[in-house]
């Protein structure tokens, strides 16, 4: 029953990722090797479409994951799967808030979390960037996408003028710079 | 039941206007619930943020959970979650059928090969900037390391790392009082 461990996966998703959107990742990854629903290679695209429609991103790509896996269905219930436990933690949370905010147990728990989220978000961001810059096999190594990737960083960290430009920006952008350059090939 | 279908189509107003992570939801939610509906002050909107961002989940459901929470009870917080992911679903489903119909012609793979470039980029500024945050000291810095070496070397699940944090961070705590209180 594929929505059923669509359900599952995805519910597992919600309750282990924290710190946001991207924290959702590596279990995408992790599910991808799992279960062979989509390609790493999907996966990025995901990341991209995720960013510049309308959205949390984290819900964003369960949505596409779900969709690719089982369609229209899927994608209603990876969503669902990704929000139950978000739903009963934040039910719970809100009744004892002060508790919650206050218990050492829990701001202790939260100060190591926080890295070991970075770092597995780190750990994500290697396998985007083995699939992106690597040559499929017997093809040359393409100097024209680190070349891009100098500039988007520049551009969004280093320029005053764009550093503060919607990440949608960047996307277009670099699309088009994909289309005039013909990087695929 | 009207005010429900008000507090629903609220957030998938917010849903709608937000793109990309839950910090760009910040001002949405500050225009459309503290100013205009006067559903939480901006002190609550803060510290809702500050809790959805250190609970399991997305920090735009968690939000959302809350604020509907506050309003309606359980219902309110089940029905002002659904409303912010309504418009992903629609569009998202839309979208991901027509991408994959399209992903063989050659403009498209051209623009997908600029976007992944693109895509590392931005996963990399999130990195910086969730570390900047997190690596505060040598303990989260050794957390860090053992979970990037360990998260990159294997193919474990990254449920074992969260819990492996999560003990490590309350022994700290226990131990050494490391962990101050939510800000």
């Amino acid at each position: 029953m594929i929505y059923l461990r669509l359900f599952w996966e995805f519910f597992k998703t919600g309750l282990f990722a924290v710190g946001g959107g991207m924290a959702t990742l590596p279990f995408l990854y992790d599910i991808s090797d799992r279960t062979g629903w989509f390609t790493h290679a999907q996966l990025a695209d995901m990341v991209a479409v995720s960013e510049s429609t309308p959205g949390p991103i984290g819900v964003n790509m369960a949505t596409y994951v779900g969709f690719l896996t089982g369609g229209v269905g899927g994608a209603a219930v990876a969503t669902l799967g990704l929000i139950t436990p978000s739903i009963i933690v934040i039910l719970i949370v809100s009744a004892f808030l002060a508790k919650f905010r206050s218990s050492k147990y829990v701001n202790g728990a939260f100060y190591g979390l926080r890295p070991a989220s970075t770092a597995m978000i780190l750990a994500a961001l290697v396998l985007v960037v083995k699939a992106t810059f690597l040559p499929a096999s017997g093809t040359a190594f393409d100097w024209r996408l680190p070349v891009l990737a100098a500039v988007l960083l520049a551009l969004t960290n280093a320029v005053p003028q764009t550093k503060k430009l919607h990440p949608i920006v960047f996307i277009l952008g670099s699309a088009v710079v994909g289309v005039a350059l013909g990087l695929a090939q | 039941m009207k005010q429900l279908l008000i507090l629903f189509l609220t957030f998938a107003k917010v849903g709608v206007m937000t793109f990309g992570g839950g910090y760009a939801m910040l001002p949405i939610l500050q225009r459309e619930i503290v100013e205009n509906k006067g559903w939480a002050t901006e002190e609550e909107l803060a510290d809702y943020f500050a809790i959805g961002q250190c609970t399991p989940g997305v920090i735009a459901v968690n939000t959302a959970t809350f604020i509907g929470r506050k309003r309606y009870g359980v219902a309110g917080g089940i029905v002002a979650t659904l409303g912010v992911v309504f418009p992903s679903l629609i569009i998202i489903s839309l979208l991901a059928g027509v991408i994959t119909q399209f992903s063989e012609i050659v403009w498209v793979k051209n623009a997908f090969a600029g976007i992944r470039v693109c895509v590392c980029v931005l996963i990399a500024n999130a990195v910086w900037k969730l570390g900047k945050k997190s690596v505060i000291d040598k303990w989260t810095a050794g957390i860090f390391l053992v979970v990037a070496a360990a998260a990159i070397g294997t193919s474990w699940s990254p449920v074992v790392f969260v819990l492996f944090a999560g003990v490590c961070g309350i022994v700290l705590q226990v131990l050494l009082k490391k962990g101050g209180a939510a800000k």
